[in-house]
């Protein structure tokens, strides 16, 4: 309890507490660096954000004006630490101090590097780097688009190994800035172009070393949607380091410099040219193989097939054989022939009637026909007979012809 | 190019005949005929990857037309 009063008991309106309030923060604090990290962020459509920053322990509300975000690089996102600064503002009609941000860093890595990841992760999520989409570089790619600066290194270099390596290849440049506020525009629109001109078979999009920021316009979206939709394959030949950009990631392939971009096209002539020699040699060892397996089935067929001199020489040897045998034969035959015409003689001799005469008989015959009498029938008298005896031979004539034998008496 | 147009379609059809030659199964009249077209294919070919003239243009776009220029890479070292 007080004893004593305030000579003067000042009542302050809501207004006038606020503005005294208003004039201790923006004057006393005014413009700050703050920490905190982001929570409650919304984007509204007249282009101003509206966030919370947080600690463990406190929140402060926060307002990015328009003006303040419209060359923000990345994005403001919920649980993004960040620095910014920027002033303590009251606004007395919702009774609220926050802060009203006017530049904004995320804290840890530079806006930049920010703005590409989340970049990065958004076109992924579309499906712009994924691998299915990936085309296939031609077999053999004999007109090359390039898109770079006409007056830039890598220019030199690409045509430079092309020359070189594979002086088959035709090229189209299509020149474009490679860094710059306009860059991406034209790098996107050249590689339309030249899908749209339609004579290359792929095209690289490339551009020489660099600091990362003189790289960045092969990280902007315009440029990475250009290289996905491209209908021609892409190559992505961007700096001279590992720094890999978003065109890289969007391309068919990509690779570190310019001269690696000429090199895979040298190498693929190359290895063509090692496949035709290849493919020329098979052709080569089919053929002669073919005609080897023909010439040995001739061989084996000639053998199967004899000459008319191979045959002539046949039956004479069975000729030889045959009469070789038939001599032997004969002679065989003919000694048998003569032992048993020996034996024939000795037995003839032994039945030969003038042996049998020698015992005393005799033979007669009758004259003048010769025939050898064997029955009285044969004669009648009168018949002049010759009768041959063992030794000599007489002639007489029949006085009587007997029938009977036995009647007979000598 | 005309050569250049058929050049992945010849060489598989060079690929296609290899193939059948050394199936082993064709007369040796078909044989033969594979062979030489094989031969003719692999020779066309390779003339085209040999092929050392090329040209180097600058794609230019005016009022929505394209056009193609010279480009001068005279000044692009050539190694001998």
């Amino acid at each position: 309890m007080q004893k004593t009063s305030r000579p003067e008991k000042h009542i302050y309106t809501v207004f006038e507490i606020t503005q005294a309030i208003k004039g201790l923060l923006e004057d006393k604090i005014g413009e700050v660096w703050l920490e905190g990290e982001i929570s409650n962020f919304k984007a509204a459509t007249s282009g101003h954000f509206y966030f919370s920053l947080k600690d463990q322990s406190a929140l402060i509300w926060a307002a990015m004006f328009a003006y303040a975000n419209k060359n923000l690089k990345f994005k403001l996102e919920d649980g993004l630490k960040v620095i910014c600064f920027g002033k303590i503002d009251v606004y007395g009609p919702s009774g609220q101090y926050k802060i009203i941000v006017e530049r904004i860093e995320p804290k840890g890595i530079g806006g930049q590097q920010l703005a590409f990841e989340q970049l990065k992760k958004k076109l992924g999520q579309e499906g712009l780097f994924n691998p299915d989409h990936k085309k296939p570089l031609p077999l053999m790619a004999f007109s090359v688009g390039i898109v770079t600066s006409s007056k830039g290194a890598a220019v030199r270099d690409i045509l430079q190994i092309l020359k070189k390596g594979a002086p088959c290849v035709d090229i189209v440049v299509r020149s474009v800035r490679v860094q710059g506020e306009h860059a991406s525009g034209e790098i996107a629109a050249a590689i339309e172009e030249l899908n749209s001109f339609g004579k290359s078979d792929l095209i690289i999009v490339s551009r020489g070393g660099g600091s990362s920021e003189d790289l960045w316009s092969f990280n902007e979206e315009i440029v990475a949607r250009a290289i996905y939709n491209s209908r021609l394959p892409v190559i992505s030949a961007v700096g001279h380091q590992i720094n890999i950009t978003l065109s890289d990631l969007a391309a068919d392939i990509f690779v570190e410099t310019p001269s690696s971009a000429a090199k895979i096209i040298v190498d693929r002539k190359n290895a063509l040219i090692s496949e035709l020699a290849g493919l020329r040699h098979k052709l080569d060892f089919s053929i002669n193989d073919a005609l080897g397996n023909l010439k040995n089935r001739l061989i084996a067929l000639t053998h199967m097939l004899k000459s008319p001199a191979d045959r002539l020489l046949e039956k004479q040897q069975l000729l030889d054989e045959l009469s070789s045998g038939l001599n032997y034969n004969m002679r065989h035959f003919l000694e048998l022939a003569k032992e048993r015409s020996g034996s024939l003689i000795q037995r003839l001799g032994a039945l030969s009637p003038l042996s049998i005469l020698s015992r005393g008989y005799s033979l007669s015959m009758l004259v003048p026909q010769g025939v050898i009498l064997k029955d009285v029938s044969q004669i009648k008298k009168g018949d002049q007979l010759k009768t041959v005896l063992h030794k000599g031979a007489f002639t007489s004539l029949v006085q009587e012809v007997f029938t009977d034998e036995r009647k007979t008496d000598v | 190019m005309k050569e250049k147009l058929m050049f992945e379609e010849d060489l598989k059809k060079l690929q296609k005949i290899v193939e059948d030659l050394s199936g082993g199964k064709l007369t040796l009249g078909e044989s033969l005929k594979k062979y030489e077209e094989g031969v003719k294919l692999a020779q066309s070919c390779s003339l085209t990857l040999a092929d050392a003239e090329r040209k180097v243009e600058l794609l230019m776009k005016k009022e929505g037309k394209f056009s193609l220029e010279k480009f001068d890479d005279t000044d692009v070292a050539e190694e001998k």
